[in-house]
């Protein structure tokens, strides 16, 4: 190729387009505005809050009860964590303990949550990448976990399912037989998905050495959960700072080398395989006892401030709560989500990419619009 | 009723601290702090909650004029990163709080950023990751209206601290991206939702709010129901410019 003569006929400016809010593939209301050389893309700029609803600031404005229920509506595909990371916050700021059997059931409905949330996500990740089989079958295994959801807590979307300081309802009669009965088909299942993208040649070429993190990077752009993971850091909450009953679990914490697409895609694969382990030993320990500790009528914490975190289907989940020991309702209720931190990452993630592994990177740093903008 | 706060006391760590312990190497406790029974750490001349009109709402209270920030207890050893922070950067340190296991270390506003890059770097604190930045709006404590609270955890020594810094209304924050390239969009978003500048942010935009919107939502003085159509200058002004010229036409 000749370098010297400049070709006329072509124009080389930088392109901007605007991909969403409105696109099949942003997962939601996303909207990013795309700088391209070509088919490259040059920089990236996402513009999230189309879904904002000011849930801090309605939650600054409700007693402590009735925010649960709006924790439902951030990561409206794990719902169960959500209301997790918040009871828990404020069992904490209020120092209520909260009895065995209840904090065992929260990790079987946690960890039920996160095969939900990653199926959904191994669905629709796949299916942005073309394989539309997956998303088929990971939507039939989720309905399963829908329904065992249904029978404990009456939904299938918003649960609503923990209250401060324990759990609302025990575990219904032939539950337990369930769940176990739905780790076995989930466990045989697992292999199904592998044969269809772990081998498979375009999903290799799409995935391979797609958006690659170091671990530093990962750990200073502020990456959490399995993305973090997959760059070969060890940070998991549930190890580190162990909350419910996961200090009594055995389980592993999967690891990525390379930091690409590919990596979050194996580390997710394995998280599928531990959480079915934490829900069986769940099950099978589930100790008896009562399932709602001494909580008083009315929430209201003594004066202080708490940052507490758990380990959501996406990563960090944090909840900052600050009460001034007067009110019924915190003073300042500060969700962290994951999803926000994560999603801070593509611009770095999609440089040097082409169009089309804008795809494939929206999909494997696993958002939902609904926490990123509350 | 038959409540009470009464938490339950087997967690003997979350207990509420017996007395207070003057760790701040100035010897100073924050101003307009509320007396509650435990802090009566000496206090400056300063008048404790002025009671400020009550704005939103004329029928609720008068906001509080800060958060406790206890003090911890005195036979709670105080961990190496706060006293490393102490003795690294002496005078940046102007409290410390312990509260329900949480370690709070609060500093000047305009230290603010270098006390952080101290707490990433030094051997003992090596806080490399930014789990949280946000802001508490005090409206109650006008001279330094706002708490920037960092969230930091170390994931080479697992531990966490809380790092806050009070600044005025106005008053521009040094930005931590620099430190934590993390603090973007955080930063961003406490620009949007509370009006606290951060000096040397890259790109300090709104973050979740529409661009051309007016006013900080998460202010404590910003009514729960929005600003009503009066404070928008677009599109809803215009919406009714058109309307009136509108009927205009048909009279």
């Amino acid at each position: 190729m000749q370098t010297d003569t400049p070709r006329p006929m072509f124009d080389t400016d930088e392109l901007v387009i605007n991909m969403g809010p409105q696109h099949p593939s942003t997962h939601g209301v996303l909207r990013l505005i795309l700088k391209l050389d070509g088919e490259r893309v040059v920089d990236c700029d996402p513009v999230i809050g189309y879904l904002h609803r000011g849930i801090e600031k309605l939650s600054e404005n409700r007693d402590y009860t009735q925010i649960v229920l709006l924790t439902d509506r951030m990561d409206y595909v794990a719902a169960a964590t959500n209301n997790l990371g918040y009871v828990e916050t404020v069992e904490k700021l209020y120092s209520i303990e909260v009895p065995r059997r209840a904090q065992y059931i929260r990790t079987i409905l946690s960890e039920l949550q996160r095969v939900a949330s990653h199926l959904l996500w191994l669905g629709t990740h796949a299916a942005d990448l073309g394989a539309l089989t997956v998303l088929l079958f990971g939507l039939r295994e989720r309905e399963l976990i829908l329904d065992l959801f249904e029978e404990y807590c009456g939904a299938r979307l918003t649960y609503n399912s923990m209250r401060i300081g324990g759990q609302p309802w025990d575990v219904p009669p032939g539950w337990a037989r369930k769940v176990l009965a739905f780790c076995d088909v989930q466990e045989q299942k697992l292999p199904e998905y592998e044969q269809l993208l772990t081998g498979n040649r375009i999903f290799l070429e799409r995935t391979r050495d797609i958006g690659i993190v170091s671990a530093a990077d990962a750990i200073a752009i502020g990456l959490c959960g399995p993305p973090l993971r997959a760059s070969g850091v060890y940070r998991d909450v549930r190890k580190d700072e162990p909350y419910a009953a996961y200090g009594e679990m055995e389980f592993d914490v999967p690891l990525g080398t390379r930091g690409d697409t590919y990596d979050r895609y194996l580390v997710r694969l394995e998280e599928f395989r531990q959480s079915l382990r934490i829900i069986r030993q769940g099950m099978q320990g589930l100790p008896e006892g009562p399932i709602m500790g001494k909580v008083p009528r009315l929430i209201k914490p003594p004066a202080g401030e708490t940052y507490h975190a758990i380990e959501a289907p996406k990563g960090e989940l944090g909840y900052f709560v600050v009460s001034d020991g007067k009110s019924v309702s915190p003073y300042r209720f500060r969700v962290r989500p994951p999803s926000f931190c994560n999603l801070q990452a593509l611009p770095q993630l999609v440089k040097g990419h082409l169009v089309a592994d804008v795809i494939a990177l929206i999909g494997t740093i696993d958002i939902v619009l609904g926490e990123v903008d509350r | 009723m038959s409540e009470g706060p009464k938490p339950a006391s087997e967690n003997p760590e979350a207990g509420r601290p017996a007395e207070p312990a003057p760790l701040a190497p100035a010897g100073q406790a924050e101003p307009g702090a509320p007396a509650p029974p435990a802090a009566a750490a000496p206090k400056p001349a300063a008048p404790p909650a002025a009671k400020p009109a009550p704005k939103a709402e004329p029928k609720a209270p008068p906001p509080p004029p800060g958060p406790p920030d206890q003090a911890p207890p005195a036979d709670l050893p105080v961990p190496g990163f706060v006293t490393a922070l102490q003795t690294g950067l002496p005078g940046a340190v102007e409290h410390v709080s312990f509260w329900v296991g949480d370690w709070t270390v609060i500093v000047g506003a305009p230290r603010f950023a270098e006390a952080c890059l101290f707490l990433r770097d030094a051997s003992g604190c090596r806080f490399d990751y930014l789990s949280d930045l946000t802001a508490v709006d005090w409206p109650g404590r006008p001279e330094k209206r706002f708490d920037i609270v960092a969230s930091l955890y170390s994931t080479i020594l697992r531990q966490r601290v809380r790092v806050k810094a009070r600044a005025a209304d106005g008053e521009a924050v040094p930005s931590v991206t620099g430190v934590w390239p993390a603090a973007n969009w955080l930063e961003r978003e406490v620009y949007d939702m509370f009006g606290v500048t951060f000096t040397g942010h890259p790109n300090l935009r709104r973050m979740l709010m529409p661009f051309d919107w007016q006013g900080h939502p998460q202010r404590k003085d910003y009514p729960l129901e929005g600003p009503g159509e009066l404070l928008m200058e677009s599109p809803q002004d215009w919406l009714k410019a058109r309307q009136a010229a509108v009927d205009a036409d048909i009279e």
